[in-house]
């Protein structure tokens, strides 16, 4: 067999990209043709096995500039749509482009089973806090008081926090990412689709037109990226900074922020990342943090292993296949009472 | 000449089990048989009270049976309050078996009736009582068992079983195998003493001279052929299973529970062995998803709901239309609105399934008659969305559902070939049906459509073939976005016109009797009661037809000429809004139908339908005789009215 080998180029199919100038959702889709490029060799899968679906909103267009098999969807129900689609096929690379209106408001149910079921999906969350499509109406992930045209007084109510969400459905990979972190986002996406069940990746896009800087106080900069959020990683201290010498530790029941040498903090009262860890606890904790008074969490915040749906169902079709009396649909027809007319 | 008794007791009391018996072990002996549960809404309602009544009638007969029946001969009554549920379902002068030890006065008291004698407040003859001590006589027959009291009580359904098979002649063979394969497993003692309930309650009927209205030794003229009892819902979803294989599509179903659909997705849960998929979405919205996901990766998709649930797919349900996927939807109808009546049977649904979703959005729907209809209503919706690339809704109903017949088992192979348009690449550069599948870089055209109006099916994992759809508009071809207004207009017109197209897959609807007078159109699970009717009426001598109805979109252009030949027309259906006979009125040129309505929730009765029959063929007689001359006039009005 030919070895697969793309480049990131032959997963876009050409047609203009229609996303606003400077949005964030341009680096997002860099990332992923990057990622798929190396996806497709580090799994050996052939372009025609991928397939992108999309609910509806800005992040949704996603897939008109895909060159794969790819599904623009209804508002909500890409998540629902991909849960179907891998279960009838396992065999396929199945990835949801979705937004925090589509995933977390009309779409929350379908979000939360998926994660729950551990589907094998690749679930990238464009998260900018806004309703674009629809020009500027506050989302579930909107900050507390945050106007806009349907809360011209503020809004008055809590934001959801995808990455928390998604932990406490029980999801089995959550990361977080930021749209100028190309690299870092092409990364988590690889891990992510190398990953046995749903991943939910959130992506912080800016959207330069109705929620322009809203990740701002933390991402806008590199410098103040390195400052003001912490990239997670495996097996390594959590440590952040431009000199990596603040650093999480916990007391209590809740992270503190500290600094290596002061307040007699040493380098071993900081916490080790486990992503791998069974509990969503500290996962949960890591992922709520907001700025100012946590770093931002970005990196694979989890990364545990356990059954994954469509893996289920298809085993469970091979034991049935394999003890099963009936081996057609005429076995089945004939199985039980039945009575001839002469 | 036909019977119909009605079982009922308790919810506890195992009705269903002595019903189901019953109705296997005479059509065993060559009978025509068709059944019908009547569950109460609640599981386990309070033991002896109306709520938690629990019935079961069957209707067999030496003559074609083609609906569960009206009106009982025989009810079987194990409590007070089962006698006081089903007093209605009974004929005036029909019998009553009693199990005589639960009429106590404390039960009797439970209905509140004060010092009224049950029996008169009921109506009934006192000679047409059959007085049996049930209890006593079945603690008998199972005392050498050894069972507690409580589980020695339950086998009464069974010495009732054997009661009324002994009282029609029929052999308890058939009930003993079954017995025996069921409760054998569940120890030897509980199988022993039922199979002597059983011979006791035959014995008893003997020995006490019972004798039915008629015994069975007449047999049907049934089609020769294999036979076995099935519901609505598992003739459903064996028809799916027997579409993907003979399509070669995986089948999968993508479903919520709701009744009294849920049997569809219950059944095909278990056939994981032939392949089928099922899953159990967390809403109906994502049960609808589900399989539109499936579909597009080349699966024979289905999802099963009821009413309520159709409400909630219709977007997706306009996505599928919108993708050009093949997609099967179920609508196991009740009664609505809102929650409505979920364990009663309702033909309430057309008008969604017709038109309930927004744009325009044209689907083929298909309705399933009988029971047994269902296995070839479900297949050819399968064949239907296969071939032509697009959502068939199948409407069934409650009646149906639960409903068991005979079915005639067929073979796979005998069934017609399933012909999806799946295509490979090279495929494609070697076939002349779709034009232009290709642009001049060599990049596949998904919207290309052949001369059905159908697109081909590239299932994801063709190599070559990468291509993307979605709910937004689109230009032929192509398959690229587009808000230009003729690519909408064309568009549009391919939806409305590879629905039309489908009529060619389904057999034309005939009329069956008089060839003018009054015409009675019927659609759905009322078709039984009302063929009933007109036949009896035909054979009478009167100027009446019946025209079925199987596919009510696209309408059988062969109903134009049908409906042109008759003096009248009465569209009889189980709505109160007259939902066919609106839709006909407004589509057939000249169609002038009356309605005739069981808007009630419950199944017509024959003699309700031959009256009104009667009248309306009364009245063109009528007609015809007084104003022979001014009948032309109107007609011809009416004609150029329209």
């Amino acid at each position: 067999m030919e070895k697969i080998s793309y480049s990131p180029n032959d997963f876009r199919n050409g047609n203009a990209v229609k996303w606003c100038a400077g949005c964030g959702d341009h680096a997002i889709f860099n990332a992923v043709l990057k990622a798929l490029a190396e996806v497709a060799e580090r799994l050996d899968i052939p372009r025609e096995q991928f397939a992108f679906i999309s609910g509806i909103g800005c992040s949704s267009r996603f897939v008109y500039y895909m060159n794969t098999y790819g599904f623009h969807t209804i508002h909500g129900r890409a998540a629902a749509i991909a849960t179907g689609l891998k279960t009838a096929r396992p065999d396929l690379s199945v990835w949801v482009c979705s937004g925090d209106g589509d995933s977390l408001a009309i779409g929350g149910n379908h979000f939360i089973h998926a994660c729950r079921r551990n589907i094998d999906l690749n679930l990238i969350l464009f998260n900018n806090e806004i309703y674009g499509l629809t020009k500027g109406q506050y989302s579930p992930t909107s900050k507390l008081g945050k106007v806009t045209k349907t809360s011209p007084f503020g809004t008055v109510e809590e934001p959801f926090s995808p990455a928390v969400l998604a932990l406490g459905a029980n999801a089995s990979f959550v990361a977080r990412t930021i749209d100028m972190e190309v690299e870092m986002t092409k990364n988590i996406l690889v891990e992510a689709a190398c990953h046995k069940g749903m991943s939910v990746t959130e992506a912080l896009v800016n959207c330069v037109i109705f929620n322009k800087g809203t990740h701002a106080d933390f991402a806008e900069t590199k410098a103040l990226r390195e400052e003001r959020t912490i990239h997670l990683r495996h097996g390594e201290k959590m440590l952040f900074g431009a000199e990596r010498n603040k650093g999480l530790v916990l007391e209590g029941l809740k992270l503190k922020v500290v600094t290596v040498g002061e307040d007699g903090y040493t380098i071993d009262d900081i916490l080790t990342h486990d992503a791998h860890e069974e509990s969503t606890v500290l996962h949960s904790m890591l992922a709520s943090m907001r700025y100012p008074e946590y770093p931002v969490a970005v990196g694979i915040i989890r990364d545990v292993e356990r059954a994954t749906y469509d893996a289920e169902v298809a085993r469970q079709i091979e034991e049935q296949r394999a003890k099963g009396p009936n081996k057609c649909a005429n076995d089945l027809f004939r199985s039980g009472e039945i009575w001839r007319v002469k | 000449m036909n019977v119909v008794i009605r079982f009922s007791g308790d919810s506890g009391d195992g009705m269903q089990l002595a019903g189901t018996l019953f109705a296997e072990s005479v059509a065993q002996a060559g009978q025509s048989i068709s059944t019908f549960p009547d569950y109460p809404a609640e599981v386990r309602a309070p033991q002896g009270t109306i709520a938690g009544v629990s019935g079961f009638q069957v209707h067999f007969g030496d003559t074609l049976v083609r609906h569960a029946g009206s009106d009982c001969d025989l009810l079987v009554a194990m409590n007070p309050a089962a006698l006081a549920a089903h007093r209605g379902y009974a004929r005036k002068e029909a019998f009553f078996l009693i199990d005589s030890d639960s009429f106590t006065a404390e039960a009797i008291a439970k209905l509140g009736l004060g010092d009224t004698d049950i029996v008169a407040h009921y109506d009934i003859k006192p000679e047409h009582i059959i007085e049996v001590p049930i209890t006593q006589m079945t603690l008998a027959a199972v005392a050498e068992f050894g069972l507690d009291r409580k589980a020695a009580v339950k086998c009464r359904n069974i010495f009732t079983l054997g009661v009324v098979l002994g009282m029609y002649g029929v052999s308890t063979e058939y009930a003993g195998k079954v017995l025996e394969k069921r409760l054998r497993p569940k120890g030897e003692d509980i199988y022993k003493a039922n199979i002597a309930a059983l011979t006791a309650g035959e014995n008893y009927a003997e020995n006490s001279h019972l004798i039915g209205e008629r015994d069975i030794t007449q047999r049907c003229n049934l089609p020769k052929g294999d036979y076995r009892s099935i519901n609505g819902n598992t003739a459903t979803a064996w028809g799916l299973i027997a579409a993907a294989e003979r399509s070669g599509r995986p089948l999968f179903c993508g479903s919520y529970p709701i009744t009294p659909a849920t049997g569809i997705l219950e059944e095909l849960a278990k056939h994981k062995a032939l392949g089928v998929r099922t899953v159990q979405a967390e809403d109906e919205i994502a049960g609808i998803c589900t399989a539109i996901g499936a579909a597009f990766g080349g699966a024979l998709a289905v999802t099963t709901t009821s009413g309520p649930g159709l409400a909630l797919k219709s977007e997706a349900l306009g996505l599928a239309v919108m993708a050009q996927l093949p997609l099967v939807v179920v609508d196991v109808q009740r009664g609505g609105p809102s929650t409505g009546l979920p364990t009663k049977s309702e033909q309430a649904d057309l008008m969604q399934a017709l038109y309930g979703r927004n744009g325009d959005s044209p689907v083929v729907v298909l309705a399933a008659k009988s029971p047994a209809d269902c296995f070839d209503k479900a297949y050819m919706a399968a064949k239907i969305a296969l071939e032509r690339m697009m959502p068939v809704v199948l409407l069934t109903d409650g009646n149906l559902a639960n409903g068991t017949e005979p079915w005639r088992i067929v073979d796979t192979k005998s069934l017609p070939a399933i012909k999806p348009p799946v295509v490979s690449r090279e495929m494609l550069e070697h076939q002349t049906k779709w034009k232009e599948c290709f642009n001049e870089k060599g990049l596949f055209n998904p919207y290309t459509f052949n001369k059905q109006l159908v697109r081909p099916w590239a299932i994801i994992g063709e190599k070559g073939l990468e291509h993307r759809i979605g709910g937004l508009e689109k230009r032929a071809v192509t398959g690229t976005i587009s808000y230009e207004p003729e690519d909408h207009a064309f568009m549009n017109s391919v939806r409305r016109e590879r629905v039309e197209l489908a009529q060619s897959i389904v057999p034309a609807p005939v009329a069956v009797g008089a060839s003018s007078g009054l015409l009675v159109i019927s659609w759905g699970s009322v078709y039984g009661q009302v063929a009933e009717a007109v036949e009896e009426l035909y054979e009478a001598g009167e100027n009446i037809a019946h025209c079925h109805l199987d596919m009510i979109n696209p309408l059988p252009i062969a109903l134009d000429d049908i409906i042109g030949n008759y003096d009248r027309v009465l569209v009889c259906e189980q709505n109160s809004a007259g939902q066919l006979t609106l839709h006909l009125n407004s589509l057939i040129a000249g169609c002038n139908a009356d309605a005739f309505l069981a808007d009630d929730a419950q199944p017509f009765r024959v003699d309700e339908l031959k009256e009104e029959f009667a009248e309306a063929i009364n009245e063109i007689e009528m007609i015809k005789k007084s104003f022979e001359p001014i009948n032309d006039m109107e007609h011809g009005k009416d004609k150029l009215l329209s």
